[in-house]
Formats: structure tokens, sequence, C-alpha cells
């Protein structure tokens, strides 16, 4: 029933469940106040060379002592030997990580979970909508269009955050745009600097005009904005089956048999987290299920 | 004694003394044999070295919230229906270490216990019990995944189960197609008469047991009091679940029928129905560490979908009130399981109507959202 397919890197323990592999912190980029991506490389050269993860995919990252947090790969899967993370310290684990040092190590097992299609929309226009740190999960693809510019149409991302110190990787967006992207951010409240729209990612759709039998909708963020950014969508006559989201919530083992991430008969944590909008839809924004 | 009637799917049978030679045979063979005895007024299961800590004699009485054994008018030593100690420890045990880290010059490094995987012969596993067991099997043991400890553990494992003559009042283990007989799946099948074992064998290893103890063919006789036993024990249960095609359907279109907040307000969220029950294999994981921070030891223990904790993450709780922990469990027992793992994750044993304190009854739950869905 999924067309995303999960790809089980060779980096998870078949002997020994749930231990991770340790990874060496490279670099630290401060992305936001409280974000930031940290580039790790895994300390077993094997390991370095074996690794592989897909667009959308996740890692569970391990600290002892604090726990295992999912976060989403954000860096280039054509470039696996450095694994970037982008992290919004808000929980325990993140929080004890925000902590860490260059040159110490995380543990790491993954990748996890579906992958954004990309591959299967050549010659299609894309639609980003990301919400805050949403726009991580979905860099992947960012880096898979730029570096296959020719094989799609339009594309559009629509990124919106709280303020504009919350907006992450400003720095590239010229990039982007030097290669036709086109970059729409939005916040909700501005700064005396900011010229940007003010406002919520679905509003952006208004300024839009879309080839709808083209057009594909990939969106991370907050369920509230997904919820309206798929009914921009449906406005727009784009098909539920060209509309993917990428889903959250309390991912453990990875694999489907802890349970906690359960939405109706998903594991999230493999049959998601990215999902075809037709086939979440009867389970989409249901009270606190 | 022709040894040539000992095939895979014949009934013999024993005396009931027999049953010792069998339980010493199992322990010469490296089995660790685990049975049924009377603690704190239940059955539970555990190390036993011969039939004289079996429950011999007593009898079962459970209702809604209720649990008692009690003396019977019998010297059978598997009356009694199931306690709220299942088998699912063994294979899938409350606690497990995982590993141990440490860290050095701000390294982790972990380190492996290297621990014998333990041969358990279970004795006594019903077959609601054994259908609990092959359900977890397709969750821990898949193509795309397995779990190394189950995994090893199942592999060693050795079932002799009991077909069920005398089913408790919470048993409806005939709607969900899982007993009282047990079918398949077992390496030895008692059916326990006043006057003797039946023993059907499920496996080459059933077998060699066998030729170590002394056996005789089964009459047409006995053949005849287990067959009508078992026909008595299946109408005897009075709880049913009918329809039961259409539950999964039922259910997962009507996750937000008010009946559901009905039910809300009657469970505690006390997490017992999922302790008890034989198919729960939701687990948590806690990292002990040391002052230092620098030493940690990682377990995996059992968790429930009624604990809070379950579903929060940094975003906050997705599943904040009890309302939605209790949908969440009946509709998966129910209903999304079937997707998940073909095949329901309820196996009519009755354990949660035993043991649920403010009475709820699965059965007449599924009855109410049948009626008030329709």
């Amino acid at each position: 029933m999924k067309e995303t397919h999960t790809t089980l890197s060779s980096a998870v323990h078949e002997e020994h469940l749930l231990a991770p592999n340790w990874a060496e912190i490279k670099e630290i980029i401060h992305e936001a106040e409280d974000v930031a991506t940290f580039w790790l490389e895994y300390s077993d050269e094997a390991l370095v060379n074996n690794y592989s993860f897909g667009h959308g995919q996740y890692n569970m990252l391990y600290l002892p002592g604090y726990g295992e947090a999912a976060i989403s790969i954000s860096s280039d899967p054509e470039k696996p030997r450095l694994i970037g993370h982008t992290i919004r310290f808000v929980g325990n684990v993140t929080r004890a990580i925000s902590r860490l040092q260059i040159g110490e190590t995380i543990g790491i097992r993954g990748a996890f979970g579906t992958t954004w299609p990309i591959e299967e929309y050549k010659g299609h226009d894309i639609v980003l909508a990301a919400g805050g740190i949403g726009l991580a999960p979905l860099r992947p693809v960012i880096y898979h269009i730029l570096n296959h510019r020719e094989d799609y149409g339009r594309v559009v991302i629509l990124y919106g955050a709280r303020t504009p110190k919350d907006l992450l990787f400003r720095q590239e967006y010229f990039e982007w745009e030097k290669q036709g992207i086109e970059v729409m951010p939005t916040v909700d409240r501005a700064d005396d600097n900011w010229e940007g729209q003010v406002g919520v990612v679905p509003m952006l759709f208004y300024h839009l005009r879309f080839d709808n039998e083209k057009t594909v909708v990939f969106s991370c963020g907050p369920e509230i904005m997904m919820r309206f950014v798929v009914f921009e969508g449906l406005a727009r006559r784009i098909s539920p089956e060209r509309m993917y989201l990428s889903m959250e919530r309390n991912m453990k083992c990875g694999q489907g048999f802890c349970g906690h991430c359960q939405l109706g008969p998903f594991f999230i944590c493999k049959d998601g987290p990215v999902f075809r909008f037709d086939q979440l839809e009867p389970y989409f924004n249901l009270e606190d299920l | 004694m022709t040894e040539s009637t000992l095939n895979m799917g014949s009934t013999v049978a024993i005396n009931k003394e027999t049953l010792n030679q069998i339980i010493s045979t199992l322990t010469e063979k490296g089995y660790l044999p685990i049975g049924p005895s009377i603690k704190d007024n239940v059955v539970s299961y555990g190390p036993i070295g011969s039939t004289d800590s079996l429950p011999k004699g007593f009898s079962s009485d459970q209702e809604k919230g209720f649990c008692r054994v009690k003396r019977g008018n019998h010297q059978r030593f598997f009356d009694v229906a199931p306690g709220p100690h299942g088998w699912k420890k063994y294979l899938f045990p409350p606690r497990t270490e995982l590993f141990k880290a440490y860290r050095e010059n701000g390294c982790w490094q972990e380190t492996f216990e290297n621990k014998e995987t333990p041969r358990y012969a279970l004795i006594g596993v019903r077959p609601c019990e054994l259908a609990a067991i092959q359900i977890q099997d397709n969750v821990f043991i898949r193509e795309d995944f397995t779990d190394p400890i189950y995994a090893k553990r199942r592999e060693n494992l050795l079932i002799i189960t009991v077909n069920c003559l005398h089913p408790s009042q919470t048993c409806f283990c005939t709607s969900m197609n899982t007993g009282p007989k047990a079918d398949s799946g077992f390496d030895l099948s008692l059916t326990e008469l006043d006057e003797a074992f039946l023993i059907e064998i499920g496996s080459d290893v059933g077998i060699a047991i066998l030729k170590e103890v002394e056996w005789e063919p089964a009459s047409a006789y006995l053949l005849q009091i287990a067959q009508q036993g078992l026909k008595d024990a299946a109408n005897s249960m009075i709880r049913q679940i009918k329809s039961l095609d259409t539950v999964p359907e039922m259910l997962l279109s009507n996750l937000e029928h008010p009946y559901w907040s009905e039910l809300g307000e009657r469970c505690l969220s006390c997490t017992s129905c999922t302790l008890v029950c034989p198919t729960c294999f939701c687990w948590d994981v806690e990292d002990s560490t040391d002052l230092s921070g620098n030493n940690t030891q990682r377990d995996r223990i059992w968790d429930s979908c009624f604990n809070p904790a379950y579903s929060s993450q940094a975003g906050g709780n997705t599943r904040p009130t009890t309302k939605s922990r209790y949908r969440q469990w009946l509709t998966h027992k129910m209903g999304s399981w079937v997707q998940q793992f073909g095949s329901f994750g309820c196996v009519g044993c009755g354990l949660c109507i035993t043991w649920c304190p403010a009475k709820i009854d699965i059965t007449e739950e599924i009855k109410v959202l049948q009626e008030v869905t329709s």
C-alpha cells in the first residue's frame, strides 16, 4: 500500500537490539537561537563508506543517560560521508545534544523510514511547503533538485518561521534562487529589517498559480500547518495522490515493534514519516488519535 | 509398544503420573520446565521440578474485575484458567539489559553481556495463549525486521499445550477462533481427562520426548470423552463477539464516535489490561547512569499505551486523554492490528475483562459499539 520505499542501511545492528553505532561530531553550525546542524561522521571506516540514506529519512540519535531522539537527516544523500542533522533543542535529548562539542561522539541508528518520492516526479513542478524545523527533512530534496535541476520544472519553496531569526538555512537561499528555485519565506512576527511576507505558510498559496496536473506538493511542519497546506492544495485541484506529508510521533524503535508512534494502522517510524496524503487522510487530523 | 504410531499429528494416551517422566525428560534434554502453580491465590507460571507444584484439584472463578482460585471436586492438574502472569515474560522479558555504554575522553563505547539464551519448556499453555505467542511472533520475527532477543528465545522454546475443558466465565476464545483446542504450533498437546492425558504430537521434538516415556494408543473411549469435553467447553462460553470480520472496519470508521467519551469516563488508564494481555508488545527503553555520567546501562522495559509518557514527545502528548488512550488500545487490538500484522491482536483469553478494576468488558463494549454505529 505504500508507494515510498524503506531502505534500511547497513548501519543497523542485526545482532544487538537498539545498539547504536558511534559517530563523531565534525562540525556544528548554528542555524537559529535554538537550532543547530550537527555534522556527524561514523567512527568506523567501513560504516563511513557503506552508509546511505534517502530523502526524508531520519536517524535515531542516542546520548547515553538521556536517550534517543528521532532526527531527520538534513544533508545531501549523494554525499553520505558526513551526515547532517538539523536539531531544534526542545526535548530532554536534544537539549543535551546542544551542549556537546566537536570531537565528542553520538550514537546513531538508522536511517529509518520512508522517503520523499522525488525521483518519481521527474519533469514535474515541485512545491515544498515547510514550517519551522520542517525545512530540515526537505533540504535533501532541495539538494537533489540542485544536483539534477534539468530534471524538474518549476520549483517553489514556501517556508514559514516564527520570526526572521528563526528562518533556517538563510545563507543558502541565494544559491537556491540562482538555480531558478523560488524561495518564498514568511514569518509570524516581522522585525524592523523584514521586507518579506508576514503570515502563515498556507497563505503563500494565494500568491501562486499552479499547473495542477503537473504539480506535486511535499510538506513538513506542524500538523495544523500541513492541514491547511493540503486544504489550499485541494482548492487548487492538486489531487490527494500528489501531496505528501512528513508526520511526527513519538518514535522509539524505528522499526515498527515498540508501538509508540502509531497513528491508526500506521507505524509512523516505518510506514512513514513520509505519507501520500490520500493514504493518510482517514487518520489525519482526528482529535488525539 | 509399537513406535510406529508416534507420528506427527497422532494422539496417544499416558497415565497421569507419566507427566512427571516428561518433566524429567525435558530437564535431561536441557530444558527448564515452566508450569503453573498457585501463588497469592492466583495461577502463576514459574520453574517446576515435578507435578507436585501444579495446581492439582483447583478450579478458577473469574468475572469482570474478579479472580479467585478454589478447590474443585476433582484431581486434575490443569483446570485453572490463566491468571495475570502470562508466558509473555519468557520470550519478551519485562526488563532486559540491552547494553552498557561507557565514556572515555568524550567518546562512547558499548559493551554487551554475553548471556546464554534460556531453553524454556512451557507446560500448560492454553490454546489462546499459544495463539498469543504466534501473534507476537508476527510482531518480533518479520521479513523486514527480527528482534534478536525474542527470536533466540523463541527458537529454543518447547511448547506443551493443554486444551481447555473448563474455560473461565470471562473467556471468549471461540469468537476469536483460537480455542478451546490447539490445532498446531505446539510440540505436544495435552487433553486432561480424569483418568489419563491424551497427547497429540505436534513436532519431531515431541516425538523424541514421548519415546522416553511410557505411553499407549489412545482408546476410542478416551478420544470420545475428550471430543465431547471440548464441545461442551466451546458451548459453555457465554461471552461472544459477533460478526468479527466487520469489527475492524466498524472501529476504524468510527474513531470520532461520541461513545468513546463514555468509555473514557470509565477507564482508569491503569494499564492493567495491557499488563495481563498476552499479545501486548509495546516497550520503552530506560538508561540508568552512575553519578559520573560516564557509565550507562540501557534496558528495554514493558510499556503501555495507557501511560501518558507513551505518546508524549517534545511537542506535547498526542493522546492527552484517557478516552484517546482507550480508543487506541481497543482499535489497535480489534482493528488496526489486522492491517499491521494480518491477525487480530486479541485471542479471547478474557484476562483484560477479569483484571480491569473498572469492570470494562471488551466483548460488551464491542457489542455496544456495533449497536451505536449501525
